[in-house]
């Protein structure tokens, strides 16, 4: 079959030859801490983006170059310190692969390749084709794909221009299911970063959450605090994580019998009477309901789902019941796992109710936001946008754009613009989107990097790095409410440009020349004004912030919860409308194929996704990602430690790369377990390629949440093969 | 006269998640060449399956009082400042290994410009008042830089109703790491 849009692998002569641009006569901002014996150096204030957690980081210059990334002392999210990701950020900055002009596909003789193309002809091609496919089809045709802080200025752009779809795999595939479970429990979500008072926990429960590995730096460094004062710890994990290893309890449960364990702790809970009855009768309803709905989780019953004892099982709820309000059942961050997430969301979200530490020292906890009025833009109706088939998806899961891209009902998506996801590896299911992606007529990618999905990419537009540009202003909902800038550091290498600059160049071919203001300090600076600041002091500051608000409720306060009932819904009315189970109920997941292994996957603290595996600093920290096999489950599978082998899913699909096998103690004898973000395949990615293998190649299986459309991506099983 | 400091390094095991910034915050910081290290991370576990123990430990040149780097160089290269640490000289240095070969800690590498190299407590920032970079950076607060001759009582509290382990004690070199578990 003709492939009209073929991944492009041939690189070009001038991608390798381009030459460093020159860095010289950048007004940079003073040191306030640069050492004596380098006069030369200067510090400039500015948050980080190599994750999402949005670190104030000091990036340290000395001949016009970043030689170092330390942590601001005075940003709430870092405390002076960081972890080792923002540490090697300018690893990003000095990445020789990265994107340097805009690129064109075009077809020569019947190959398809890339061709340097100015921005002038870039965009103007992209003006072009927006307004010949919204004469065609309609906005509603334009869906834009995104991930990080810097794609506000086209969602903006796209807005004035009429297109209202957009989409982010951090919901459907990530943490949407957290979202709505506690939006029908509490009438609002946990935040990001998570308003978790873990550093003052007495007592938590961490449940396939593995902070240390999981490195938000903040959160960790909670996490560290809460260890040292003491915290007691159960860790539920079907591998042996780093925070199993600082827990008293390390319960290697079954995979996907989490929500069987909830359950059995709530029923303990009520049972034994130990829930905070006070909070419980003043601030929720259902209580009778969850009682006669957790009936049948005996401890019993569920030790031989869980492969939990059932004295392990009660022992664990004593203790929670003993702690009440200062124990947390932390609620975790990437739950889509086994399609019942947004149940198991909802139980944990239940029994933290029951321990009322709501609003509580060592519970959760209320954050604010420091508060910048935004500059108002004008925005453009357009005819339909896209909506969810899932009744309670608050936000247009990734998965559906694809289904709705492939199958053009109710209408046809012609046109996607690829903000910093690579797609081919956050979603699941990438025989789906390569087929979607066959019946586009257009595809803008814009990156920093190539990545496998700017392969497919009519246009590519190569963004600066973060120690490059301007962004908007942070206004971060957090227990220290402040307000962050992102600042050039270094100007623009090669022929990248900031995304705001991008956006604004757009919007002139576009025919919106007035929408974004002349330039993006004055943007910035009019909104700073109006708190009475300036983008000077930002600048010289790199964050100001307010006293910690009020994150405890006081003695007697009436607290109001934006549920339905006012309350806080142990029982959800709402989800019993809708047809779902209005106490979580459990359904075993399907069980392993004979000789298969579940494939769980997560994160290492060096890595973020697949963003960094070409970040040759951080590479030398971690070059691979391996896959973790039960040394005994692996002697049975004739197995060596250290050899290299591909992995053969259920469907009989196959990892396009190989993987080291670590044999080792820490994890279970019936999955397998790998850190996600390896195996990459795109040729320009000198040093990610090839190395390690992506879990993404193998889950064809998605198990699709029925609640909010999430894709459970943990019903997927492999063996091995040593055939290439 | 100023009273003569003694550095030394105390590390709490239980923070450690093994992140490894201290390893990249140091090679930033000092220039490390790459495929090489001042610190580096161990992660031990012990047991078998589900009965399992972790520890997660960030080491270093041990900056010994008694060093057989400093008794083996050859040049005078490999010396004691003053200050409880062991420093090197790169002029000095002929980058014979012989100190490697006496190092009972394997904390030296040959840089590729031809002279020893290893972890100095970032000297040149502890002059400047300032703390190693490694300290610095640690998101979790594991590492600790003391003064062991100062009476600020920092090392004491610190080890305070704590298991405190040394490594190697038998080879006599008077190690100054000390790792909290």
């Amino acid at each position: 079959m003709f492939k009209r849009r073929q991944f492009i692998k041939i690189s070009s002569g001038f991608l390798a030859s381009s030459a460093m641009a020159g860095s010289v006569g950048w007004p940079l901002i003073s040191g306030k801490d640069a050492l004596a014996h380098h006069p030369a150096e200067k510090v400039v204030p500015t948050f980080c983006e190599l994750c999402f957690w949005r670190c104030g980081v000091d990036a340290h210059v000395r001949d016009g170059k970043v030689y170092k990334i330390t942590g601001q002392e005075n940003h709430p999210l870092s405390n002076g310190r960081l972890c080792p990701r923002g540490t090697g950020g300018h690893g990003l900055l000095y990445d020789p692969d990265r994107l340097k002009h805009p690129l064109i596909r075009e077809t020569v003789d019947g190959v398809q390749r890339f061709r340097k193309a100015s921005w002038d002809e870039a965009l103007t091609l992209i003006a072009k084709k927006y307004a010949e496919i919204t004469e065609k089809y309609g906005t509603e045709s334009s869906v834009m794909f995104s991930h990080g802080f810097g794609a506000s200025f086209f969602k903006k752009l796209f807005q004035a221009y009429g297109i209202h779809n957009f989409t982010h795999p951090s919901y459907a595939q990530c943490r949407g299911p957290r979202l709505e479970a506690f939006k029908l429990t509490y009438g609002h979500g946990v935040g990001s970063p998570e308003g978790l008072d873990v550093k003052n926990s007495k007592y938590l429960v961490l449940i396939g959450t593995h902070l240390g590995e999981n490195m938000h730096n903040t959160a960790v460094q909670d996490f560290a605090d809460a260890v040292s004062a003491g915290c007691r710890i159960t860790v539920v994990d079907p591998r042996f994580s780093v925070a199993a290893g600082k827990a008293e309890r390390w319960l290697p449960i079954k995979p996907g019998t989490d929500l069987a364990l909830l359950r059995a702790w709530i029923r303990v809970i009520l049972k034994e009477e130990l829930f905070d009855k006070k909070f419980v009768e003043e601030n929720t309803i259902g209580l009778e309901e969850l009682r006669d709905g957790v009936e049948e989780a005996t401890p019993e019953r569920t030790a031989a789902y869980t492969g939990i004892s059932a004295e392990e099982i009660v022992a664990v709820a004593r203790d929670l019941g003993r702690y009440k309000n200062n124990a947390l059942v932390h609620p975790g961050r990437h739950v889509t796992w086994y399609g019942d997430d947004t149940q198991r969301s909802r139980a944990i979200a239940i029994l933290n109710a029951l321990l009322g530490n709501y609003q509580m020292p060592g519970g959760f906890i209320t954050q604010k936001k420091y508060g910048v009025p935004g500059i108002k833009f004008p925005q453009k109706k357009s005819v339909r946008k896209l909506h969810s088939k899932y009744p309670l998806a608050h936000s247009m899961p990734s998965n559906e754009v694809v289904e709705q891209t492939i199958s053009a009902k109710p209408w046809p998506i012609k046109n996607w613009f690829v903000y910093g996801t690579n797609l081919i590896h956050s979603l699941g299911d990438q025989q789906a989107t390569l087929k979607a992606i066959q019946n586009l007529d257009f595809m803008v990618a814009v990156d920093v990097l190539p990545m496998e999905i700017t392969g497919y990419a009519d246009v590519i537009l190569p963004e600066s790095t973060y120690l490059e540009r301007y962004d908007d202003l942070d206004d971060r909902t957090y227990r220290v409410p402040y307000v962050g800038i992102r600042q050039p550091v270094v100007p623009p290498m090669y022929d990248s440009k900031p995304g705001h600059e991008i956006a604004k160049l757009l919007a002139e071919k576009m025919g919106l020349p007035d929408l974004f203001p002349d330039d993006i300090e004055t943007y910035l600076d009019q909104r700073l004004q109006k708190i009475g600041s300036s983008l000077s002091e930002l600048k010289e500051k790199g964050v100001i912030k307010k006293p910690e608000s009020e994150i405890y409720r006081k003695p007697g306060k009436i607290l109001k919860f934006k549920t339905p009932s006012g309350k806080i819904e142990l029982a959800s009315e709402k989800l019993r409308e809708l047809g779902f189970d209005a106490v979580p109920q459990y359904t075993p997941p399907p069980e392993n194929p004979p000789g298969y292994f579940r494939l769980l996957f997560g994160r290492a603290p060096m890595h973020t996704f697949g963003r960094t595996a070409n970040n040759r600093f951080l590479g030398e920290l971690m070059p691979e990602n391996e896959i973790w096999i039960n040394e005994i489950s692996g002697r049975d599978m004739k197995l060596k430690h250290g050899e290299y082998i591909y992995l053969v899913n259920q469907d009989g699909v196959k990892s396009k790369t190989s993987i080291k096998v670590r044999l080792t103690q820490r994890i279970r004898p019936d999955a397998v377990y790998m850190v996600h973000g390896f195996g990459h395949t795109h040729p320009w990615l000198k040093q990610a390629g090839g190395r390690g293998a992506s879990d993404a190649d193998l889950v064809t299986q998605q198990s699709i949440d029925p609640i909010m459309g999430g894709t459970g991506m943990n019903n997927n099983f492999v063996t091995f093969t040593r055939k290439a | 006269m100023a009273r003569e400091r003694k550095y030394a390094m105390i590390i709490d095991t239980k923070r450690c998640v093994g992140c490894s910034a201290c390893v990249y915050a140091c090679k930033s910081e000092n220039d490390v060449p790459e495929g090489f290290c001042r610190d580096w991370i161990v992660q031990r576990v012990e047991g078998t399956f589900p009965n399992l123990k972790m520890l997660n430990r960030s080491e270093r040149c041990q900056h010994c009082e008694d060093a057989p780097c400093v008794t083996n160089c050859p040049t005078g290269a490999s010396y004691y400042p003053g200050d409880g640490t062991v420093q090197i000289k790169r002029d000095l240095c002929t980058g014979c290994k012989a100190c490697m070969a006496a190092c009972p800690y394997d904390a030296r590498y040959i840089h590729p410009k031809g002279y020893a190299d290893k972890c100095s407590f970032c000297q040149h920032r502890l002059k400047d008042g300032l703390k190693p970079a490694c300290v610095t950076v640690c998101p979790t607060k594991t590492l600790h830089l003391v003064d062991l001759n100062s009476n600020d009582g920092e090392a004491e509290k610190l080890m305070e109703g704590r298991t405190v382990t040394q490594d190697k004690v038998h080879a006599g070199t008077k190690p100054k790491l000390f790792w909290l578990a």
